[in-house]
């Protein structure tokens, strides 16, 4: 009943898409500046009933009818309540479903935000958008549909992976596409700007909130990705330029360059077709992960079951935007007049771009080009963390100097008098560089170079928000963002720097001694829980130096439905740093293999990103308020 | 003055630049590595069987005096160039590596140009 | 079209790859097989098994055909077990080897790029490897090393 309820409400759906376009064209012809009532009408219903959709898929869940063939492949009635909800969209089906959601929710809130602009734009950005909205209902329809039925209706589900019962996990998916699905709203405007040539400062305006939305909800997205990739995963570390999480901070890059391009549009009406080309590239650059992550074209850590038909189809869509975005732009496109001095605010922003381009070709490069190779020659290749190390960082030393300087830089012209300030916050810099080789160890050129410009930036933020505090000019959403960025950077390389992992196979009542640290195999316990059997090992850590003792206990897990095996790592975390310890069992033997890490700020990268989050969203509000 | 300051701290600073990193080291080789046995995850963070016997072998190639790059070279030549995370630096990997820089000077070209136009 | 092309790990470049460095402990004596001792034969088959691996045990009826070959050896590598364990093992399903070594740690096996049991190699008197098997033979595989050979 509730697949026919579903599959129902997603055909009324594509009848209301294909009603709003219509209508949308229609109203066109009519000469007046409104948008008739009956379109907000449809708009919400459409809106409504979707959510209602989406409800019908999470009611399956909760009951578990299994006569849902996505609820029996990713659910079980063992399964806690939590994540009985959260498995509607941990699954391929399900997801798309919170895809067209988003997409039918953002295109209602831009109709009724939007009411002081251009009539013919609002259309054209909701006809876009409804295209878009078209494109994933028939994609759910005909290909990836989480109302199929299957018949006779099992009598349990097979979904019972314990790595995907997590919270993090769980909110990991809603706020991501918060972020790049929302980038659908500013595709569809910047088609329908070009279309209608509403190329005014206006247009910044319309859109500036979105991307800021998009950006934050991202930012976040690839926060808890990360968080849970640490916790979960078990080998310590949060990024691993894998695919999936590639494609995640292709679409950020993208939307960095946005937001700030979109700051020197609004004021100086300069790079109307750059901001649209960057409006165009997120959204493209979203589907095109869609399609990198579930066509199974990538080999990840985290890949979905595959199918070549989901691949195909994403594909096909992929280039119809593309080509379309392409012909729209070639066909609009006008020399623009430009008065750029190249000591100015609107410089230091386009060299944002100008790096975040950087990033973002790299990071694509990385990802896409093992398939290239593959196809054309067989030979399969790796790329992983040591590539993108060695080709971005020595490239962030130099953007986080001239992220420090930019935002002081004046709008059209600047005298750079305060060349001398710089000076000392670079001298500033380098002696707390020094201080610390001095206090700890030395480390690499390459490492010295990052703390120290990321020092400079966060000391010339600092400094820059100090005084500007004291003419009440403070720009808090900036400085908190930048310095922010600057604190990250710099805890991820104290982190990296300072970091000691240590792998040994050891046995009970065995100590392994190390620098200051001793660590025993103190006890071993089998426990059992309701759905696994666990190993626990009880580690003692011992300082040395300090005498201070820690017991981490680390968990192997049995479990039987479905028969896996998981690593739990035991955390510890503190202000200074985490303990980490994974403990796995050596196959005919009574040897454990541990892995114990120092893992030193950790909480502090965490922390940097939220509140790099904060800035974003303190502008979002302050942008609000103004209006 | 200042700026000569500026030199001195810098020179002192960098003369203290750990050079140790000759050493070859154990871990950094292993998460070099891919797990080939697993889905993405390298020899370093498996806990695979295969992961045990690489690390073994790694261990007797490391005693034996060979460097990083050897290493990677013979586990290459067994396993194929997948199992190594640092794409090889040849003539089949080039645009891989030069691309991102030829990028960045583009768009530095890019803007230069944008700048000699307003002076018309 | 590259989107079903398998993910899976393939080892087809070795093919044409010749092998070197060998020197495998025997099973029962102290003593070790060697390239020269490869170079004997007109066609080698390398095989990696152990008692604790259950897809080993499909495999083992067509090793044993292979056996009867003559123009092929099979070398048995006996991959991270125990003496007591591999001789049941070849005790209750037979034993297809003309040479059995034992490789109880797996580092040998990795010079020859061995990944996961069974696998198994053809080389002929030259060391160049003619082809590699992942996973337990199948009866093309079976019918290919025959046609090969012969």
């Amino acid at each position: 009943m509730l697949s026919n309820f579903g599959n129902l409400l997603l055909f009324i759906n594509i009848f209301l898409s294909f009603v709003i376009i219509y209508s949308a064209l229609r109203c066109l012809k009519i000469s007046n500046k409104f948008i008739p009532k009956t379109i907000y009408q449809i708009s919400t219903l459409q809106s409504t009933l979707i959510i209602i959709c989406f409800f019908t898929l999470i009611a399956g869940f909760i009951v578990s009818d299994f006569s849902l063939i996505t609820v029996y492949q990713n659910s079980h009635t063992l399964k806690p309540l939590f994540y009985k909800i959260s498995g509607t969209w941990g699954n391929h089906e399900g997801s798309l479903l919170l895809w067209v959601i988003i997409l039918t929710i953002f295109s209602f809130l831009f109709l009724v935000i939007t009411k002081n602009h251009p009539k013919e734009y609002r259309i054209f950005t909701l006809v876009i958008q409804n295209i878009l909205i078209l494109g994933f209902l028939f994609f759910i329809l005909f290909n990836s549909n989480p109302f199929s039925a299957i018949s006779p209706i099992p009598k349990e589900g097979l979904g019972l992976n314990p790595i995907l019962q997590d919270p993090a996990l769980a909110i990991h998916p809603p706020l991501l596409y918060l972020g790049f699905v929302g980038s659908s709203i500013y595709f569809s405007a910047a088609m329908a700007s070009l279309i209608t040539n509403y190329s005014q400062t206006a247009f910044a305006h319309s859109i500036k909130n979105w991307v800021l939305i998009s950006w934050c909800f991202q930012t976040l997205g690839i926060l808890v990705g990360s968080i849970w990739a640490y916790y979960e995963l078990g080998w310590g570390g949060f990024w691993f330029w894998d695919p999936v999480e590639n494609a995640s901070l292709l679409p950020w890059f993208a939307m960095t360059a946005l937001l700030h391009s979109l700051i020197v549009f609004e004021k100086r009406g300069l790079f109307y077709f750059w901001v649209i080309t960057l409006c165009l590239l997120t959204f493209i650059l979203s589907v095109t992960g869609t399609f990198l992550v579930r066509s199974g074209i990538l080999n990840s850590v985290h890949t979905f079951a595959s199918d070549p038909t989901r691949g195909i189809y994403i594909l096909l869509f992929l280039t119809l935007m593309i080509f379309s975005s392409i012909f729209l732009l070639f066909k609009k496109y006008k020399k623009e007049n430009y008065d750029l001095n190249p000591n100015s605010k609107e410089t230091f922003i386009l060299v944002n771009n100008w790096f975040m381009m950087f990033y973002l070709i790299t990071v694509l490069l990385g990802t896409i080009y093992p398939i290239f190779t593959d196809v054309l020659t067989g030979n399969k290749i790796s790329i992983g963390p040591p590539f993108y190390n060695v080709v971005i960082i020595p490239v962030v030393v130099i953007f986080l100097l001239i992220m420090a300087i930019g935002p002081k830089v004046k709008w059209i012209k600047e005298k750079f008098n305060n060349l001398k300030n710089y000076l000392l916050i670079l001298l500033g810099s380098i002696l707390i560089n020094f201080l610390i080789i001095f206090l700890f160890k030395s480390y690499s050129i390459l490492s010295n170079l990052i703390i120290i410009s990321s020092l400079f930036l966060i000391i010339s933020s600092l400094i820059d928000a100090f005084k500007s505090f004291k003419k009440n000019k403070t720009d808090f959403a900036r400085v908190i963002s930048h310095a922010s960025f600057g604190f990250l950077i710099m805890f991820i390389g104290l982190n990296h720097i300072f970091s000691i992992e240590k792998d040994y196979n050891i046995k009970l009542g065995e100590t392994k001694n190390f620098d200051n640290y001793s660590i025993k195999l103190q006890n071993l316990e089998t426990e059992n829980f309701s759905n696994y059997k666990a190993v626990i090992g009880s580690l003692e850590i011992k300082n040395n130096k300090t005498n201070r003792k820690n017991i981490l206990k680390p968990e192997i897990r049995i479990y039987e439905n479905p028969q896996t095996l998981t690593y739990e790592a035991a955390i510890t975390t503190s202000v200074l740093k985490d303990y980490y310890l994974t403990m796995s069992n050596i196959d005919r033997s009574d040897y454990y293999n541990i892995k114990f890490q120092k893992k030193p700020l950790m909480i502090w990268i965490w922390i940097s990103v939220i509140m790099i989050t904060i800035g974003g969203f303190l502008r979002l509000f302050q942008n609000a308020k103004y209006n | 003055m200042k700026f000569k300051l500026l030199m001195i701290i810098l020179l002192l600073n960098f003369s203290l630049v750990n050079g140790e990193e000759k050493k070859v080291d154990q871990n950094t080789i292993h998460k070099n590595l891919r797990c080939l046995v697993c889905q993405g995850q390298s020899i370093a963070d498996s806990n695979s069987d295969f992961a045990q016997t690489i690390k073994l072998v790694v261990k007797d190639l490391i005693n034996d005096g060979k460097t990083e790059r050897e290493i990677y070279a013979f586990m290459a030549d067994k396993y194929g160039d997948w199992i190594v995370f640092k794409p090889q630096v040849n003539k089949q990997n080039f645009i891989l590596w030069f691309l991102p820089y030829l990028a960045l000077v583009l768009g530095g070209v890019i803007i230069f140009f944008l700048f000699k136009r307003r002076r018309n | 079209m590259g989107l079903n092309k398998d993910t899976n790990y393939k080892t087809n470049f070795l093919t044409g790859k010749k092998i070197s460095n060998i020197s495998l402990e025997y099973f029962d004596e102290n003593k070790f097989y060697k390239e020269e001792d490869l170079k004997r034969n007109n066609y080698t088959l390398i095989n990696f098994w152990a008692s604790w691996c259950l897809p080993c045990r499909q495999e083992h009826s067509l090793l044993i055909q292979l056996s009867k070959e003559k123009n092929l050896k099979l070398l048995g590598v006996n991959f991270k077990d125990k003496k007591k364990q591999a001789e049941m093992f070849l005790n209750e399903l037979g034993n297809p080897y003309d040479f059995l070594t034992k490789d109880e740690l797996g580092k040998s096996s990795v010079k020859f790029g061995i990944f996961g049991i069974p696998e198994s190699i053809l080389v002929n008197k030259d060391l160049m490897i003619l082809k590699k098997f992942v996973g337990p033979l199948s009866t093309e595989d079976y019918d290919s090393i025959v046609e090969i050979i012969n």
